[in-house]
């Protein structure tokens, strides 16, 4: 058992995944010789090989696309995308064809793919490194969209996705990278997808979040047990498909929910949560169901960053008002 | 230099390539060309009818994804756009599931073979990039297979495009890219789609061969793509070969020429269409008689016939099967939608 950042803990699961299985392939911009612009790769190149850990040309289409040939040719690539913001160019391969590949041949050819980036702010990056545009992903059929928010989680996942006969877009919460360590078994053992995680019990309110906000979530969740309130804190982690079942038991128990997320609210996957739990148990809530957000802006440049991201005194706010019912 | 073997009027003007020695393999061409352009027609006559749905001709185009399945091996993967059913159909698909396509049913993309061959990309230029990710996994495991990947005029003022040369270039992977350039990309003409002087000439920017071909000329066709793919599968890398041709019919059964187009410009390409050339080629130099025609065409359209045939008798899927191939599992999010529609449609589970 070893201590480990979420970047390693990345790296550790490619690294187990490359030893395991030939069929697994790494390639996009500077992840060979240069370890990737985050370091999520280094070192791989050297113990795999050009062959298997490739740098390609500066071309996020092409990216996505060689993807999609390898993995219907019964490879398994995990392509990386430097930072979310340049992720775009992949949403026609991965919306017109990574997804539908299985369907549209009704099985004969599919698509079990990865597409890693590095998504979210919090590390006063340079403009187009800090969006999380994960709702627009989990917007498209036949895909998966999966958020570690932990070391463990991040190892786990990612062996989950390279093994998973779909497609999956990967989404590293960059904040976390480094600021946390964990122990994690680097033993192989792959977490369950489309499985959301209760990291915390409480019957007062449950609290949906993912990725980076999985942190400020917690710290919430210290706060308002200070204040006698007792939170359930739940880690989607993968946001498409995703596990109302794990959500609706919690909000059936507690009657309350609050969801997070860093992307902005308007047609953001809180709203599909908010929007499920109230179709499914109004009978059960005491409280409407609110979201706390980023805002429908422009994600802002590192000097009002902070202004945009939520933080564990907003959720605070936002509990406080839903205890205030009933 | 635009390599061609045979003149408008069927005539040699260069020395012909081996194969094209041999009655039987012109014949062969022939016949598949024949077969394209009476799918062509049978399948426009379904649209008209209400039987099929938005449909787009190869009507003239035939020779180019005729000649580039000819050239190509079993084992070789094809990536057709919307208009190479001539090319599908050479390499085994069958005209049922070409129309079952068409016809708005997905049964139709998975043909009993070949099973690796990509379904039609009905965006344009974004299979490309796939075809080298294909040719990369077969430098991957050492085989000696190559992709070839076939586009339109109009595909090259895309990036997916020029991203795929690029790469495939860069890493000599075994891909050919073959342009139909029909010279209209919907209402656009070539002249008003690039600057370039041909489209060949776009590989230079990703410092690989490119050449034109003669499109109509289907020996022409044949000869270079199989070039291609030697040098490609030998481990010579990427080739762009554009192949000349003119759209003679609308862009799809959606689309009407006549708003962008006049019949006098269209009119004399008819005189240089592939068919008419190769059959005047047999003609003149095998003694290719009527009876030997009438028969070829009594054939296309008896095979022809059966498959829509075939088609029109074909049950609808269950309507539960939007949900059971769109991932490997089911997953459980999904499963109450799959539930309603199978109430909804009186579908037991299954």
């Amino acid at each position: 058992m070893a201590e480990l950042t979420l970047v390693e803990a990345v790296r550790a699961a490619l690294a187990w995944a490359m030893e395991h299985d030939d069929s697994v392939v790494l390639f996009g911009e500077d992840i060979g010789i240069d370890g990737g612009v985050f370091r999520a790769t280094d070192g791989l190149y050297q113990r795999f090989g050009s062959a298997r850990v490739r740098d390609t040309p500066l071309s996020e289409t092409l990216i996505s696309g060689l993807a999609v040939g390898l993995a219907a040719e019964g490879l398994r690539p995990v392509a990386e995308i430097q930072f979310m913001g340049f992720l775009y160019p992949t949403i026609d391969q991965l919306a017109n064809h990574a997804s539908r590949l299985r369907n549209r041949t009704r099985g004969r050819l599919t698509c079990p793919m990865v597409l890693r980036a590095p998504y979210g702010g919090g590390v006063h990056a340079p403009e187009h490194h800090s969006e999380s545009a994960e709702s627009m992903l989990a917007h498209i059929p036949g895909l998966r969209v999966v958020i570690p928010s932990s070391p463990a989680r991040a190892y786990g996942l990612l062996l989950a996705a390279i093994q998973d006969p779909d497609p999956v877009v990967f989404l590293e919460p960059k904040r976390l990278y480094r600021s946390v360590r964990e122990d994690v078994a680097d033993n192989g053992a792959a977490l369950a997808l489309d499985t959301a995680f209760v990291l915390a019990e409480g019957g007062d309110v449950t609290l949906v979040t993912w990725g980076a906000m999985v942190t400020e979530t917690l710290e919430a969740r210290r706060r308002l047990a200070g204040e006698g309130v007792d939170a359930e804190v739940i880690d989607v982690a993968t946001i498409k498909p995703i596990d109302m079942k794990t959500i609706l038991a919690s909000v059936a128990k507690t009657g309350r929910a609050v969801v997070i997320h860093e992307a902005p609210g308007h047609c953001g996957v809180g709203a599909e949560v908010s929007a499920t739990i109230s179709e499914q148990m109004l009978a059960a809530l005491l409280a409407p169901v609110r979201r706390v957000t980023g805002w429908d802006t422009v994600m802002p440049l590192s000097r009002l960053e902070q202004h945009y991201m939520p933080d564990a005194g907003r959720i605070v706010a936002a509990v406080r008002e839903v205890m205030a019912w009933s | 230099m635009v390599t061609r073997y045979l003149a408008a009027d069927g005539g040699i003007v260069s020395a012909l390539p081996k194969f094209a020695q041999d009655r039987a393999n012109l014949v062969e061409l022939y016949e598949a060309m024949l077969l394209a352009r009476r799918f062509d027609e049978k399948a426009i006559s379904l649209q008209r009818t209400g039987r099929l749905g938005t449909y787009a001709s190869a009507l003239g185009q035939e020779a180019i994804s005729v000649g580039a399945a000819a050239a190509m091996r079993d084992r070789d993967v094809l990536f057709p756009s919307f208009r190479e059913h001539g090319g599908q159909l050479r390499r085994g698909v069958k005209p049922r599931e070409l129309f079952q396509f068409w016809g708005g049913d997905e049964r139709g993309s998975n043909f009993e073979g070949p099973r690796h061959d990509f379904p039609v990309s009905i965006p344009v230029a974004s299979h490309i990039p796939h075809a080298a990710g294909v040719a990369l996994a077969f430098v991957l495991r050492g085989e000696r297979r190559a992709a070839v990947a076939i586009a339109g005029d109009g595909a090259t003022s895309k990036g997916d495009f020029y991203e795929a040369l690029n790469v495939a270039g860069v890493w000599s992977l075994p891909l050919v890219v073959v342009i139909n350039n029909n010279q209209w990309a919907i209402s656009m003409p070539r002249s008003a789609q690039t600057a370039a002087r041909t489209l060949a000439e776009k590989a230079v920017a990703a410092g690989i061969p490119g050449e034109q071909v003669d499109g109509n000329d289907v020996i022409a066709v044949r000869a270079r793509v199989a070039a291609a793919l030697a040098r490609a599968r030998g481990g010579g890398g990427p080739t762009l070969v554009e192949a000349l041709s003119y759209r003679l019919g609308d862009h799809t059964t959606a689309d009407d020429a006549s708003r962008y187009r006049d019949e006098e410009e269209v009119r004399p390409h008819w005189k240089e269409e592939p068919l008419a050339r190769l059959r005047a080629h047999l003609v003149a130099r095998h003694g290719w008689s009527r009876d030997e025609e009438e028969a070829l065409i009594e054939k296309a359209g008896r095979i022809v016939d059966a498959a829509a045939d075939d088609y029109l008798a074909v049950a609808p899927e269950p309507a539960t099967a939007m949900f059971d191939h769109l991932y490997a599992d089911l997953p459980e999010a999904l499963a109450w939608q799959r539930e309603v529609v199978a109430n909804t449609t009186g579908e037991r589970d299954g």
